[in-house]
């Protein structure tokens, strides 16, 4: 996209003779340097995703760059310093920890604490049988009750898990995926039923599911049926909740799948814009839609490399959003994005290393401007989060944000060579790869070819060699490791008596409902999934409200729509 | 060996494995003659068009009409390294805990047709085993389609609608060992041009006996598998009335004597031929000599 | 003729995880085993009945997602029942030191946590599976 202009961009100005002779000067000082040898030594010469990295970089390397066209202001098109004018100084990221376990009670417990310490914004992980639309008590459930999230069997328990938290007050983040129109309908139910109008709701629902085919694997129905659902969905929500970002469209899970920065920026974007496609097909106006469509990546542990793929990504889709799906709403044109940092970087040995990391990675998503944070803790490696651990990783926010004074300026890596020559070498890959999946007639097609999958596959295997070669190391794994290390930590324990006492939960609840309402309304759902022009979402809110389980829902809708298997790709 | 009459499955997986060890003679002194029985299917096809789906939707519909199902997966691509990944089985998770069903994946291990060397052993295992239908499923490239044609009773060939099957069926002779073509994916904006493709190259050929059926499926869903099982055992009944089931045995019994035959012959010669150092001879008067060696005269 | 080792790598539950799976796959692969690999979401029963019919001589089974101290066992179960105690039964995920001991004492060979080395995984496979190979025939 970039070409060569020719007047003086501001950024590369022509280099004077005797600037030249430095040049030559240092590159003569460089050649006579004796590079590093040793573990972790094998890949000075590039980036963790591989991008070639020059020793030193220099005007030369930014002469293509435009700065009205590339760059401009904060808070201006293409917005690669930022979409607000003033940065943090008007406004701090939200710090939003994501966190769930056990039972809806024991959940709204850590919410209390969480919001007592001074989190902004509640984010909710869900258990997997929840998340893949089973109820605690399924035979596929066994083993996985409230282990790495909560269990929300129905309206009770998101009726629990708010209990005394004011949902028009606070916002909140729901991730969650195949069966997210439901967590959707039971948030709003649970809502009115303290007399909050669902137009007040504000928060976000992940409910990206095309980066699950890719790369989380959390999926019920095949592609098309499911694209279906986040159009209903975000058409409803668009129409009758105003604050609330219908989907979250997910890097994070491809990055820790295992793909490079360039892929999990192109593939989260290239969801993204699938989305917008699906929408606008559905004949909805793309400024009715566009602004609540939110973003999620991964920051890992190269610095400079992720503030140079957050601007790109911002840089890629003002672009796209404007040129290619003719929006006219700045505010369509605006990325906003969570972050979190990298799981698939912190470690099960010496796990007080993870902390350093992590701050590392907050950084770095702060230089790149991200709207909101979560921070890992040091032992999710091994199990969710202690109460300790979790306020390490809120107070790492905390001290980034009002003792390093990196909020005071906006962008201040702008105009750094490397990092403009980076942002762009990233923008660059990223519309390869989009070419690619042109190729490929579209992202479900190549989904269905394994395309995306095969990437992230060659570059996990690649890294992992890398690793096994320590071209790279890891502290406290492949380098400065202990051999006889034991690992002596507070793991915080889900028994499975906690599984035992959700199964009679949900069973009480069965028992104690209007089953008539229950069928009535499964009924009309299943009808629904059938007619393309009858909305999904107020069925399942009706659903919801008959307090019928998630997994009744789902199974009258997979009769319908079916259930998806991958193939395997390697 | 009980065990193995005994339906015990670990006996049968042993009983492959053995085969695939280089041991099959032990067993097929005792088990040969329990075999002939087995309703033999072969299915191929490019990459991705849906293979491993409609194994599982011809398993379900076999078990559906009380059959026991065996399915030798055959990955023809992984012959040097002697390493392979196989994953078919992914899609015929729901038959794992049906006794009924016994699924065996084989990699092609260096034979150069690309089709498992062991594969026919392994069917004819299945089919002593008592199952009574043995599916080969094998991805078609290479030689991998022509040498499915020589182990199966019934050949179903699967297209994939807008890839340019077509061509392909014509440029690898698949024409002649087709008995049935499957366009799966029907629900495709291209399928029904594939199909007018496929018919329209059939005219262009004369079938003396058995004419190819075509049928249109969407495994996924199912649909179409009641009718691609019948044009299964349509040919099936062709092959008994017409005498031609006795032609099919007969091939796959050649075909595998022959490879058992070629093979041991190729070891011997490899052997002889370390043995002998010399390039001072001619070329042909040296291979001469060597076929004499075998009580193999001249041509 | 020696026939390659044959190893069963598994993904149970309803853990969607499968990047540490695939890797070990391809490197095992890389050392001359055949692998199966069973695909997601796979009950334990399944994954016995897998091994049993591809005559494996290892299941490698990786769970991240917590329910680890259900599911293994639970493999570990089925394969007494179904007299299969020989073949190699190894996993990793995420698995404190605590739970990796109290499997290995129910007879789970090794539990590999995150960061073992693809090699020592590797050894690991081709020096039990190999003996087990030994014995079995």
């Amino acid at each position: 996209m970039a070409k060569m202009i020719d007047r003086p961009s501001g950024l590369g100005v022509p280099p004077s003779p005797e600037f030249l002779e430095q040049e030559r000067v240092w590159e003569a000082a460089s050649k006579r340097g004796k590079r590093r040898s040793g573990p972790g030594s094998g890949a000075t010469d590039r980036t963790l995703s591989d991008v070639p990295l020059q020793t030193v970089y220099s005007p030369k390397d930014v002469e293509h760059l435009d700065l009205p066209r590339d760059l401009a202001w904060p808070g201006q098109y293409p917005y690669t310093r930022g979409i607000h004018p003033n940065g943090y100084r008007d406004r701090l990221w939200t710090m939003r920890q994501f966190a769930g376990f056990g039972s809806a009670k024991q959940t709204n417990e850590r919410y209390h604490f969480l919001l007592a310490q001074g989190q902004h914004g509640l984010s909710v992980a869900f258990d997997m049988p929840t998340l893949m639309g089973y109820d605690s008590d399924a035979q596929q459930s066994r083993g996985e009750v409230g282990k790495c999230g909560v269990a929300i069997d129905s309206l009770a328990d998101m009726e629990t898990l708010f209990d005394g938290i004011d949902m028009g007050d606070i916002t909140t983040s729901m991730t969650i995926n195949g069966p997210a129109a439901i967590a959707v309908a039971q948030y709003i139910a649970a809502a009115e039923k303290k007399g909050i109008p669902r137009a007040k709701l504000g928060g976000t629902i992940q409910a990206d599911i095309l980066k699950e085919y890719i790369a989380q694997k959390e999926w019920i129905f095949p592609p098309r049926p499911h694209m279906r659902i986040i159009v209903d969905m975000i058409k409803f929500c668009t129409a009758e909740m105003p604050k609330w970002n219908t989907v979250s469209v997910s890097g994070y899970h491809i990055r820790e799948a295992g793909s490079t920065a360039a892929q999990e920026l192109a593939f989260t974007l290239a969801d993204g814009f699938a989305y917008v496609e699906a929408c606008m097909a559905a004949g909805m106006d793309v400024d009715s839609f566009a602004p609540r469509l939110s973003y999620f990546f991964n920051s890992h542990i190269d610095f400079f490399e992720e503030i140079a793929k957050f601007r790109a990504a911002r840089r890629i889709y003002a672009r796209h959003m404007r040129e290619k799906y003719g929006a006219k709403d700045p505010k369509s044109w605006q990325l906003r994005f969570h972050t979190q940092t990298a799981g698939c970087s912190a470690t099960a040995q010496q796990p007080e290393n993870n902390i350093v990391r992590v701050a590392f990675e907050a950084m770095a998503a702060v230089l790149g401007g991200t709207q909101s944070l979560h921070t890992n803790s040091m032992d999710e490696v091994l199990a969710l989060p202690s109460e300790k651990s979790v306020e390490i990783a809120l107070r790492t926010q905390q001290v980034l944000a009002y003792e390093t004074n990196v909020t005071n300026v906006v962008d201040p890596l702008g105009g750094s060579y490397f990092v403009e020559a980076l942002t762009d070498e990233m923008e660059r890959q990223a519309e390869a790869y989009f070419d690619q999946i042109e190729e490929y007639g579209g992202v479900i097609e190549a989904i269905e070819s394994g395309f995306f999958q095969k990437e992230i596959a060659e570059a996990s295997y690649r890294y992992q060699r890398s690793i096994e070669a320590k071209d790279r190391v890891i502290i406290g794994v492949n380098a400065f490791a202990h051999d006889d290390e034991r690992i002596e930590m507070d793991l915080l324990k889900i028994t499975e008596e906690m599984e035992r006492a959700q199964a009679r939960s949900v069973a009480d609840v069965r028992g104690s409902r209007d089953n008539a309402a229950v069928a009535e309304t499964l009924e009309r759902l299943q009808a629904a999934c059938r007619d393309p022009k009858d909305n999904l979402m107020p069925h399942m809110i009706d659903c919801a409200n008959a307090y019928c389980t998630e997994g009744e829902i789902v199974e009258a809708m997979v009769v319908v729509y079916g259930r998806y298997t991958e193939r395997s790709v390697f | 060996m009980s065990e193995f009459f005994a339906g015990k499955p670990r006996a049968l997986a042993r009983a492959i494995s053995w085969a695939e060890s280089g041991r099959g003679a032990e067993l097929f002194h005792r088990l040969y003659a329990s075999t002939g029985r087995a309703q033999t299917i072969g299915l191929t096809g490019p990459p991705g068009v849906g293979k491993s789906t409609l194994s599982s939707a011809l398993v379900r519909k076999a078990r559906s009409l009380g059959k026991s199902v065996g399915v030798v997966s055959v990955d023809p691509t992984s012959p040097f390294s002697h390493g392979a990944l196989l994953g078919d089985r992914i899609r015929l998770t729901e038959h794992f805990t049906d006794r009924e069903v016994f699924i065996r994946s084989m990699a092609s291990r260096g034979h150069l047709g690309g089709v498992a060397g062991a594969t026919i052993d392994a069917v004819l295992l299945m089919d002593a085993f008592g199952m009574d239908v043995v599916l080969i499923e094998t991805v078609g490239v290479g030689q991998s389609e022509i040498e499915v044609a020589e182990l199966a009773q019934t050949v179903l060939v699967a297209l994939q609608p807008g890839s340019g099957d077509s061509i392909q069926v014509l440029k690898a002779g698949i024409m002649e060992i087709a008995d049935v073509f499957v366009i799966n994916k029907a629900d495709h904006p291209m399928a029904n041009q594939l199909r007018r493709e496929i018919r329209s190259m059939m005219e262009m050929l004369s079938f003396p006996g058995w004419v190819p059926e075509l049928a249109m499926t969407q495994a996924l869903t199912g649909q179409g598998i009641d009718d691609l099982w019948a044009a299964i055992e349509s040919h099936a009944a062709y092959l008994h009335a017409s005498g031609k089931y006795g032609d099919k045995l007969r091939q796959t019994f050649v075909h595998q004597v022959r490879q058992l035959a070629l093979g041991g012959l190729e070891r011997r010669l490899d052997q002889r031929l370390r043995e002998t150092g010399d390039t001072g001879t001619d070329p042909y008067v040296a291979a001469d000599r060597l076929l004499e060696t075998f009580g193999v005269g001249k041509e | 003729m020696a026939r390659p080792l044959r190893i069963v790598i598994a993904k149970a539950g309803l853990d969607g995880h499968d990047r540490g799976a695939k890797v070990i796959a391809r490197a095992l692969r890389d050392a001359g085993m055949e692998v199966i690999y069973t695909g997601l979401f796979q009950a334990p029963e399944q994954i016995v009945q897998t091994a049993i019919q591809e005559d494996a001589d290892g299941i490698g089974l990786s769970i991240l997602s917590g329910a680890h101290m259900t599911l293994f066992p639970l493999v570990v179960e089925q394969l007494k029942e179904q007299d299969a105690g020989d073949i190699v039964f190894f996993g990793g995920g995420t698995i404190p030191p605590e739970d990796a001991a109290a499997l290995k004492a129910i007879g789970v060979r090794e539990i590999f946590t995150p960061g073992a080395p693809l090699q020592s995984i590797v050894d690991f496979v081709e020096r039990e599976c190999g003996r087990r190979r030994e014995l079995v025939g």
